[in-house]
């Protein structure tokens, strides 16, 4: 038998760490930047730490009693609520698109895909008019009504729901005299379980990255999310560069939740775009 | 708006076939209501036509309609909405704005899109091959940047590109290159780009990693007994395999190139040769918001969302590509 003892190659571990710096290099320097004071900001070396990190969270948290924290919690609000919703609208969609023959099904597969290839972002505005319309704008449910509805979420619940749960399964559930709503909240939802994390994961990360739709939705700053709040300070550091060390600071704490949740969830990410699989 | 449609209702009608593993014999005597998918659906089918659908049509509708202002404008009945036929289409394609910005969009989606997804086949591959001890610290390094939202990320390299604050000025000055201002008119594009590249690498790179990981190891152990490099293997065996997961990627690519925006919106504090239009999505912004002119915006939205439908649609068909299919 031939000996396939793989050869360590140090051009492939050469490239890769390269990547792994560059992609590293902007997040160590905010953490380095974060504990500059704004002197230090502009004047010593780059990747020089200093002491003033805890200086600066609180100057932060004191900008307008607080409004940051009310930014974050703003975003963990619309990026849970919203994802939440959104994966258990998709997870419902993609079970009936999966598991039933209806009378038009493919139109409405088809409209799912349409609107796979017309993202949401570009919609913003035309959104905004209508709600404008309704007198809904400037509120909570303008940034998390229009985030519930996601076509993506919808296409992969259906692919999880085709590929996750046998016909089997749902023929015993009624022979055991359970009702379709049942059935779907006892037995499809668990077997669905690590295809609609993927699902809640895109959805969740789609919102909290999310500008556009909240930067035109909403005029009162205490309604808005992180990404909007730190692009309006960044705006007014031009004026009062004293602000960029809070910018810097805010943007450094923005991201501690995502890399955690993606740390701590990373094997969710397996995803295979084309077919849809969760592997691992 | 999510209420949970009632379902346990008196069966009235049988379903359609509900499919089966083949060849068992099925059991239809507690067969499923005809409004269980419908009941399945309705929360999506509802926002679908609430968020989507309707501003659509709205957007259609206002593109095609003006304001008249008769008499001196003033009072509450002096300005009437009319039809306008084509004329906001018109003077949306004209306005000198316009192209340059598509101009633009177009340079930087082909900046962004080939580098972006040659660094994450080089990754997945170089990951896939196994030759590395570095593998798992960097794919998660590498994927990380997936994790800061555009506007976070074109904040911290905004910053990077300041000259006063720049490594990257301190190596071009000491391999003597001199002092570029990176936000400035010359490098302003790539400055954008280098923000979506790296953002976009790692997602990806997962995406088609995850395509790699699936193959099976014995569809090329043959061909690495028959002698052939990493390298033949890479290029005759697994890019063929992982074509399908490669669309995708590009589409997605195309589609969030279109619309990029958080981006430049975000550096603007710190560049002064990014203008109010320097995107098409900033155009529409300006327009409907700056400008109050709704109608041009909502011709202008027509357009870019006809366009990228156009584009990724056009795509798939050309590759003749049996993504998104349905399987059954």
């Amino acid at each position: 038998m031939a000996v396939l003892v793989k050869k360590r190659s140090s051009t492939a571990t050469i490239l890769l760490l390269l990547g792994a710096l560059y992609c590293l290099a902007p997040v160590l320097w905010v953490l380095v930047a974060a504990s500059k004071s704004s002197t230090e900001l502009f004047s010593t070396f780059t990747f020089a730490p200093s002491t003033h990190l805890f200086d600066n969270i609180a100057d932060l948290s004191n900008y307008r009693d607080g409004l940051y924290w009310r930014w974050m919690a703003n975003t963990a609000l619309y990026a849970g609520v919203g994802a939440l919703a959104s994966t258990f609208v998709s997870a419902m969609a993609g079970f009936a698109l999966a598991k039933f023959q209806f009378p038009g099904k493919s139109v409405v597969f088809n409209m799912v895909l349409a609107g796979v290839l017309v993202p949401g972002v570009i919609l913003a505005i035309p959104q905004y008019l209508l709600l404008a319309k309704v007198g809904m704008t400037n509120s909570y449910w303008s940034v998390l009504l229009p985030s519930i509805i996601s076509p993506y979420g919808i296409y992969l619940a259906r692919i999880f729901a085709a590929a996750a749960i046998p016909n089997e399964v749902l023929e015993a559930s009624r022979v055991d005299g359970a009702g379709d709503w049942r059935t779907f909240v006892t037995v499809v939802l668990p077997m669905m379980r690590s295809g609609l994390v993927t699902v809640f994961l895109f959805q969740f990360v789609a919102v909290w990255n999310n500008f556009m739709l909240p930067y035109i939705m909403l005029g009162n700053d205490k309604l808005f999310p992180i990404t909007v709040g730190l692009s309006g300070l960044l705006n007014q550091g031009a004026q009062q560069p004293s602000m960029y060390t809070s910018v810097v600071t805010g943007a450094l704490l923005s991201i501690v939740p995502l890399i955690a949740l993606f740390l701590a969830l990373q094997r969710y990410w397996q995803v295979d775009l084309a077919s849809g699989a969760v592997k691992g | 708006m999510t209420t949970v449609p009632a379902i346990e209702q008196p069966a009235t009608e049988r379903s359609a076939a509900v499919p089966t593993a083949a060849g068992r014999p099925r059991r239809r005597s507690h067969s499923r209501r005809a409004g269980t998918p419908y009941a399945f659906l309705a929360p999506a089918i509802v926002l679908f036509v609430a968020f989507l659908g309707a501003p659509i049509v709205y957007a259609a509708y206002l593109s095609l309609r003006k304001v008249k202002v008769s008499g001196l404008g003033l009072g509450s009945g002096s300005r009437t909405e009319i039809w306008a036929g084509l004329s906001n289409y018109a003077r949306s394609l004209t306005d000198p704005e316009f192209l340059p910005s598509v101009g633009r969009i177009g340079a930087y989606g082909l900046i962004v899109v080939p580098v972006m997804l040659g660094l994450a086949l080089l990754f997945a591959l170089l990951l896939d091959a196994g030759r590395t001890k570095v593998g798992g610290f960097t794919r998660t390094a590498i994927f990380l940047p997936y994790a800061v939202p555009a506007v976070v990320a074109s904040l911290l390299w905004g910053f990077l590109y300041l000259p006063r604050v720049s490594p990257i000025n301190d190596v071009l000055e000491g391999i003597g290159v001199g002092s570029p201002n990176l936000l400035g008119s010359s490098w302003i594009l790539y400055a954008v780009a280098n923000i979506a590249v790296w953002g976009g690498t790692g997602f990806n790179m997962i995406v088609l990693y995850t395509a790699l990981k699936a193959i099976p190891q014995d569809m090329y152990e043959a061909a690495r007994l028959d002698g052939a490099t990493e390298i033949q293997i890479a290029w005759r065996i697994k890019i063929p395999i992982i074509a399908p997961s490669m669309v995708m990627t590009f589409v997605f690519s195309l589609i969030a190139t279109l619309q990029v925006f958080a981006e430049p919106m975000t550096l603007r504090p710190l560049s002064n040769t990014i203008s109010s239009t320097w995107t098409p999505l900033m155009k529409v912004y300006r327009d409907a918001f700056t400008r109050d002119d709704i109608y041009s915006a909502a011709a202008t939205s027509v357009i870019i969302a006809l366009a990228t439908f156009a584009l990724s649609f056009g795509f798939l068909k050309l590759v003749g590509s049996r993504a998104f299919r349905q399987e059954d």
